[in-house]
């Protein structure tokens, strides 16, 4: 059955309004942050403008924001490398293996994906003192993975349940030992998994702000906690402040235009079954 | 080789070690917390037990109450709106079109990216003299609103802020739902004389209502958890009237450096999201699944 022209026209219409809504303040990200102060304060609306990168060498040579930028990178890498492993091995064991207390570690850590970081905030501050943990990255490292295991091991658990069985058992009788097993028959199958697990690992220890706020200090400190600092009572200076934004806000975007698939796999993982 | 336990412990013993260490424990240590008089700054030992005083002090301090009503208010407001919006919206695009994925990846930008920068775009477009938004107003003639520094137009903003953000998860979910309702069942009903509405609330609704549960469930746990964007934007600002509990349990720990009280509330907001969250689980438990 065709449709009618005008329909498929004011659906393409609606699309593009709504992809606009979507992308509008995201672009005002960017070229605020190509524009200078005096430019800002003149003339909001005014679309034409000689770009200038001075917001970006301001930020990153007079705030020292290139610090900031390695210890997030650093941060956010390591975690989502020791999340994925210890999520893969974990969402393996659940779904492959019946033992005492697998409902109980299953329950646990869907619940736990729910902990609202606020709370998690206090109680934190107080043992990594204790642990010797605070102000160093390692620290934010280690609460990093806590806080994204459960997520992951529950993305991953459906997609190894999706990997037949017989397919391990074969390899198996072909002489294959379980790590080989698990690292050349399971972890291939599950890539678009891992993909997806990696992306949302990465996009929350990336992004984080209150518990990096709560753990770091001038050395440690992460991206989104250096840019909070920026506003004051005195008032805003909005090229660097959005400079700063955009250099958080670009490791996720390309994410998102190289992976979308993979992302949305994420999102849906669980709820729709596709 | 399967029933082996050792090798299950192998497997699931360090992810659930980091867990119960950075997770489980100091969600534990909190309930502990709450019954201390512990300030900032001193050491732990200099804590002093004081019971159920912090809770008590907590349950009777009218701005916690007050914070309490602005995060159901803002919670139910921001998710009633995303549902109707995504879902409506949902239903009027599921039609596939050539460059839906282009489209897709457009909507789930705003989700992708920090909070912080979620909240400092959108002070930025608040902002009563350089804002666009008052720009924008002003081309039709509209006087310029100031809006952060006013209490309900300040909660107004806190709202756009979350609606603009995750309007398009709602929207994929109920997308990928509907693309994977029984064709055979629509053409059924279009044979059978169903109309437009009945379509819609009669079939298609029913049909996906169990994603459409768990969505809402998902949104209204994330939306108890909102912090970053609200820290930026207003910070609880003008007054107390966009202080969720959240930004009241961080203000009350390390402004008011006041650990004890800050725990005792953090273990009210916790008491909220594990109820809804058992709810979720209730709905849909996607390891709970024992067949093999």
């Amino acid at each position: 059955m065709k449709r009618p022209v005008w329909l498929v026209a004011s659906h393409y219409t609606m699309l593009i309004a709504l992809a606009f809504l979507c992308a509008a303040p995201i672009l005002v990200i960017f070229t605020t942050s190509l524009r200078l102060q005096v430019d800002i304060f003149a003339e909001p609306l005014n679309l034409l403008f000689v770009p200038s990168f001075e917001n970006y060498r301001a930020v990153l040579q007079e705030d020292r924001l290139d610090r900031y930028l390695l210890n997030s990178l650093f941060v956010g890498l390591i975690s989502t490398g020791v999340t994925l492993v210890l999520g893969c091995m974990a969402a393996y064991g659940l779904a492959r293996f019946r033992f005492p207390g697998r409902q109980a570690v299953a329950y646990t850590t869907l619940l736990l994906r729910t902990v609202p970081l606020a709370v998690l905030a206090i109680p934190v501050f107080l043992i990594w003192n204790e642990w010797r943990l605070v102000n160093s990255l390692w620290g934010l490292i280690l609460l990093y993975v806590a806080v994204n295991l459960p997520f992951t091991i529950w993305l991953l658990y459906g997609f190894v349940l999706q990997v037949p069985i017989e397919l391990e058992e074969a390899a198996a009788i072909d002489g294959c030992g379980p790590v080989r097993v698990f690292t050349k028959v399971l972890l291939p199958l599950m890539a678009p998994g891992l993909a997806a697990a990696s992306i949302f690992t990465f996009r929350i220890a990336w992004n984080e702000f209150i518990l990096a706020l709560v753990l770091t200090d001038r050395h440690t400190r992460t991206l989104p906690v250096a840019a909070s600092l920026f506003i004051t009572d005195m008032g805003v200076d909005w090229g660097r402040v959005m400079a700063m934004a955009s250099l958080i806000a670009i490791p996720p975007l390309i994410f998102t235009f190289v992976a979308a698939r993979q992302i949305i796999t994420g999102l849906t993982a669980g709820a729709v079954k596709g | 080789m399967r029933t082996s336990r050792w090798i299950a412990l192998l497997y699931v013993g360090p992810a659930v070690l980091v867990m119960a260490a950075a997770c489980m424990y100091p969600v534990f240590s909190a309930f502990q917390l709450a019954g201390y008089d512990w300030s900032m700054g001193t050491p732990w030992s200099s804590a002093r037990w004081v019971g159920w005083a912090n809770v008590v002090s907590a349950f009777g301090n009218p701005r916690v109450w007050s914070s309490l009503w602005t995060t159901l208010l803002f919670a139910s407001a921001c998710v009633s709106i995303e549902m109707v919006l995504g879902i409506a919206l949902a239903l009027a695009l599921e039609r596939p079109v050539r460059g839906m994925f282009f489209f897709r990846t457009l909507f789930i930008l705003p989700m992708m990216i920090a909070p912080i920068a979620v909240g400092l775009v959108w002070r930025y477009l608040f902002d009563a003299q350089f804002g666009l938004i008052n720009a924008l107003l002003g081309l039709v003639n509209f006087p310029a609103q100031i809006w952060l520094a006013d209490p309900t137009l300040a909660f107004v903003a806190i709202v756009i802020a979350d609606v603009w953000q995750w309007t398009p998860f709602v929207f994929i979910m109920v997308i990928a739902a509907l693309a994977n309702v029984d064709g055979s069942v629509i053409e059924a009903c279009r044979i059978d004389g169903a109309n437009w509405w009945q379509m819609i609330f009669r079939v298609k609704l029913p049909m996906i209502m169990h994603v459409i549960a768990i969505t809402l469930m998902m949104r209204l746990v994330d939306a108890f958890r909102v912090l970053e964007v609200i820290y930026v934007l207003t910070f609880g600002g003008p007054g107390d009237s966009t202080e969720i509990l959240a930004l009241h349990i961080y203000k009350t720990a390390f402004i008011g450096q006041q650990l004890g009280v800050a725990a005792a509330i953090s273990v009210l907001l916790l008491v909220v999201v594990a109820l809804l969250s058992w709810g979720a689980l209730h709905l849909s438990n996607p390891m709970q699944d024992d067949t093999r």
